[in-house]
Order: C-alpha cells, then structure tokens, then sequence
C-alpha cells in the first residue's frame, strides 16, 4: 500500500487528490476529486505520466531557431533524452510546418516535427 | 506625405487584427489593410511555441505559430492586405491614422472605420519599485521568451522568477529544458494566478521551488545581476523582516501583469476603462469614438486565444456594419460591475440580440453564481463549481430578456454561505 497525493490540472478547482496504490503499482482508489476527469487523469499520472514537449532547435541557413513538438505526449521520464536528442540534430533549410525533424524519439515511437515553416 | 483612403485600417496583426479582417473581409469589406509593426504577422504567438492553443476553436492543442499560420493562411486565402514592418505612429478621433515603414516612408491613411487590435505589454521593473541596482539581467518574461524562441539566444544560466503568471511558468520550464538552472518562482499573493496544469507541469516536473506570499526586495550587481533576496511577506504583503535569503543569480524574469497597450487609442480620444485598461465598448465593440472599434487584449487581457479570436470575428463584423450605414435598433444601456465582478466588457450594451457579458471574479468563489439584473429584474444567472480571478468568467443574455431594458444592467456575484 502506497499513497501520492497529487493535483488535478483539468480545471481551476485544482482538487487536491489521493491515490492509493497496491504492492504491484496499481491503482486501487483515487479519493478527493470531484468530477470524473479527476480520476482518469490521477490513474494515468501515477501511473504513466506522459507531457508534450516543446523546444526551439537551431537551422543553418536561417538566421531564427525553428520551433518544433512531440507529434504526441511521451513518458515524462523520456523529457531529458528527448531534449539531448535535440540538441544532437543538425537541420537545414528549408522545413515545412508538420514535416519531421526527428523520428522516434528516445523509442517512445514518437515522432518531433517542425510547428512553422523555415524557407 | 501621400494620404490613402481605406475603409477599414485594423491596426495590430495579432491573433486579434487577424480575426478581425477576416471577418471583416468576409463581411464584404475588401477595401481594408491590417498594419503589422514586426517583420511578420502572428502577434505573440510566434513566441508562443508551447501548446494548448485552440482547444475551444479547432478542438485540439495547437502550438502557437502552428494558431497563428491557421489565420495567416484564410488571411492569405481572402487577399487581406498586410503591411509588416510598419509602426502605427498615431490615430486621430477623425481616423486619420498615421504611420512609419522602411518602404514606403511616412503615409497617412483616411479610414473609414479603425480596429484597435494592439494587444498588451508586460508590467515592466520599473511598475515594481523594487530596490537596487539598474544592472543587466532583470528581463520580463515576455522579453526572454522573444530572445530564447525567436532569436535562438539564452538570456542567461542561472535564473529566478518574479511573479507566477502562466507566462513566468512557462518560462520556467522553457529555460530549464533550454538548459538553465531555475532556482526559484516567487509570488507576492498566497496563491499563484497560473493555471494548475503549468504549475504541475512547468514547475514541479523540474523540481522548481514555488515561493507563495514572497517577493524580490533587492536586486543586485555592478554590469550584470549577481543576486536577488527574497523575503516573506505578511498578509499586507509587507515584507517581514528576518526572512530575508539571498539567490546568486544572473537572470532575474518578471511575469507580474499584463497591460493593455492603448497609447494609439488615448491620441484618438478613446475614453478608457480603469479597471480593464482597455476601451469602454458597447456590445458592437464600438468604442466611444465614431468608427473606431477595440478587440483582444488591447481592450482587455484574455486567458485564452480563442477568446480574443472570437471577439474580435465580432468586431470585424460590427466594423463592416458601421461601413454599410447600419445602426443599433435600441439605445444603449450602460453594464456596471456589482459585488464580487471586475471590468465587465462591453461597458454598454443594446438590447437587440443576444450579449454575453466578460468579466473577471474579484476573488475566489466556491459554489457560487453569477446573476445579471436590471431594475431589480433578474436577466441572467449562471452557476459554477468554482470562479477566480484568474479565468475570466462569461454570462450569455438572451435577447428575449434584453428586449425592452432601459434601465442600467448590474452584473455580480451570488455566494452560498457552504463554509
């Protein structure tokens, strides 16, 4: 038996809530929220917590940096990795908004990609 | 100096400005220019990369650029004119509006109608009064963001933060992953005015301290910033001595208000709200001044961009209205702000069709409703789990309640006594 209390991050009531976790990890109760997207989003935090990233990375041949996404959420424990993997990436113009810049990152089978276009 | 004549000048290429010509071209006005003081249309979003714009409008979490290039392209798509590169200089109460650009030098366009649709500023130090030295390193977050995201340059390693806004939160993260040490987030109020989720996910997932009732009493440094102190403050939000700890720093980033950015709107005579900053409007956005009209952030600050996007569709519509000769069927009658509601836009409405009234909660309040009354009549009423000042609050008006209103609309906030 383990307890994390965490925040809800859906709405501005921001319920403070319980998770009660049994010896294999899985969750066996969510208490203090108030609605039913508080406790779908305290399963998955505890559990397999997943973020967006979001950065900017260098271009040759431009003088600004191109903005760039997770084309989805990846573990958040893979943030660190994904941002050195970043940092390795040696782009050139031009680059559509949409096109991949980074397949796969950190084997989460997430592609990052481009958010604007460099010409 | 070369005058031009335009029906329509819309000034600000932001979400807001584009919006609006949008709607406006739309409308059928296709004699109209959006005049764009940077290099290239977007507003702040271009700085804007992190994502979560959109959800109300397209149903799904956009970046900022990726928002902006969606009205860039139906922009492009309708032939709207948009002149970058091209500073506003003044607009006269006649809408004469005067500006500067590389190109095509001074010019002076006589417009038919005007939209303001400047947007905001940071509060700068300077707003602050905090004590010390004038030294490098003390930037707004605005400013760091610009300089990290569009100019690919890092304003410094070592960095604290003033003010736990969602754009200081998400600068705090934004520095960390760019490779900065963020040593702390200090908030002068016993609650942060973020959004839960940025500082679960800005703050905590960094292990970034969040400093409540504390603020900066001194900056600082000889060239560069070298520290700041942080010290409590008591529920006067006087600091308290005895609290005092230091931070060696080389960045010190201010996320402590925003402000509409309304100088143009002064010069043309627009009277201007002191509680909102922005303009006083009537349901048209119609500001005081004939023609003239205000959307988006310049006429009051939006938590999101679909919000500003939304008004400000209504305000190129409404300035295609005035363009076509069309007047409100009623007399307009003024809103005022009752208990519990700060700045309610618009200041004055007509009661000929449906109005949903903005405004932001002057605290937090839990199972509370928000009632909109007219000599004593209840117009409106609108329950919720919870208000704060930091989402702003809507309450839409039935036309077939409005039909008849003459006497002033009071706007307030109903609690339950619930302990």
């Amino acid at each position: 038996m383990a307890e994390r209390v965490i925040t809800c991050i859906n709405c501005p009531m921001g319920c403070r809530m319980t998770v009660t976790l049994n010896e294999n990890g899985e969750v066996t109760g969510v208490a203090g929220n108030t609605c039913k997207r508080g406790e779908v989003y305290a399963r998955q935090e505890v559990t397999a917590p997943v973020r967006m990233v979001t950065a900017v990375v260098p271009v040759r041949g431009s003088a600004m940096p191109l903005s760039v996404k997770t084309r989805s959420p990846i573990p958040k424990k893979d943030i660190a990795a994904c941002m050195e993997a970043l940092r390795g990436l040696r782009l050139t113009a031009p680059i559509a908004a949409g096109s991949t810049v980074l397949s796969d990152v950190c084997g989460s089978g997430v592609d990052v990609i481009a958010t604007k276009t460099v010409d | 100096m070369e005058t031009i004549r335009k029906a329509l000048v819309i000034i600000g290429g932001g979400p807001a400005g584009l919006a609006a010509g949008i709607a406006a071209r739309e409308a059928g006005v296709t004699d109209l220019v959006i005049l764009e003081r940077e290099d290239e249309a977007g507003g702040i979003l271009r700085q804007c990369i992190h994502n979560g714009f959109g959800l109300h409008r397209y149903g799904e979490e956009l970046t900022g650029p990726e928002y902006a290039a969606r009205d860039i392209a139906r922009a492009a798509e309708l032939g709207l004119g948009i002149r970058c590169g091209t500073t506003v200089l003044s607009v006269s109460p006649e809408r004469l509006v005067t500006c500067v650009s590389k190109q095509e030098g001074l010019q002076v366009f006589e417009a038919g109608a005007v939209i303001l649709a400047m947007g905001c500023r940071e509060r700068p130090r300077g707003a602050l009064g905090t004590p010390g030295t004038r030294c490098a390193g003390v930037y707004t977050a605005g400013a760091a963001q610009k300089f990290v995201n569009l100019e690919g340059l890092m304003p410094g390693r070592r960095v604290v933060i003033l003010g736990s806004g969602d754009i200081g939160l998400i600068m705090a993260r934004r520095m960390t992953l760019q490779g900065a040490k963020v040593l702390a987030c200090v908030e002068l109020m016993p609650y942060s005015s973020g959004l839960n989720r940025n500082i679960v996910q800005c703050l905590q997932d960094f292990d970034i301290p969040l400093y409540l009732s504390h603020t900066v009493t001194d900056i600082r440094g000889r060239e560069r910033l070298e520290g700041v102190t942080v010290m409590e403050v008591d529920e006067h939000r006087r600091p308290i001595p005895g609290t005092e700890t230091d931070f060696a720093c080389d960045t010190l980033l201010l996320s402590v208000g925003l402000i509409p950015e309304n100088e143009l709107s002064r010069q043309a005579g627009v009277p201007l709200s002191p509680v909102t900053g922005g303009a006083v409007v009537d349901d048209r956005l119609h500001t005081g001044v004939p023609g003239i009209f205000a959307c988006g952030n310049v006429l009051h600050v939006h938590d999101l961009v679909d919000f500003v996007s939304d008004e400000s569709f209504r305000a190129g519509q409404a300035a295609a209205a005035f363009l076509r000769g069309e007047a409100p069927d009623a007399p307009a009658v003024e809103v005022r702000d009752g208990e519990g509601v700060r700045g309610t836009v618009p200041q004055r409405l007509h009661p000929d069709h449906d109005v949903t009234l903005m405004f932001r909660p002057a605290g937090v309040y839990k199972n509370a409703a928000v009632v909109a009354e007219s000599a004593g009549v209840e117009l409106a009423r609108k329950r919720a789990m919870i208000f704060t000042p930091g989402e702003m609050a809507t309450l839409p008006l039935k036309a077939e309640k409005l039909r008849g209103v003459t006497a002033p609309i009071t706007v307030r906030m109903e609690v339950k006594e619930n302990g």
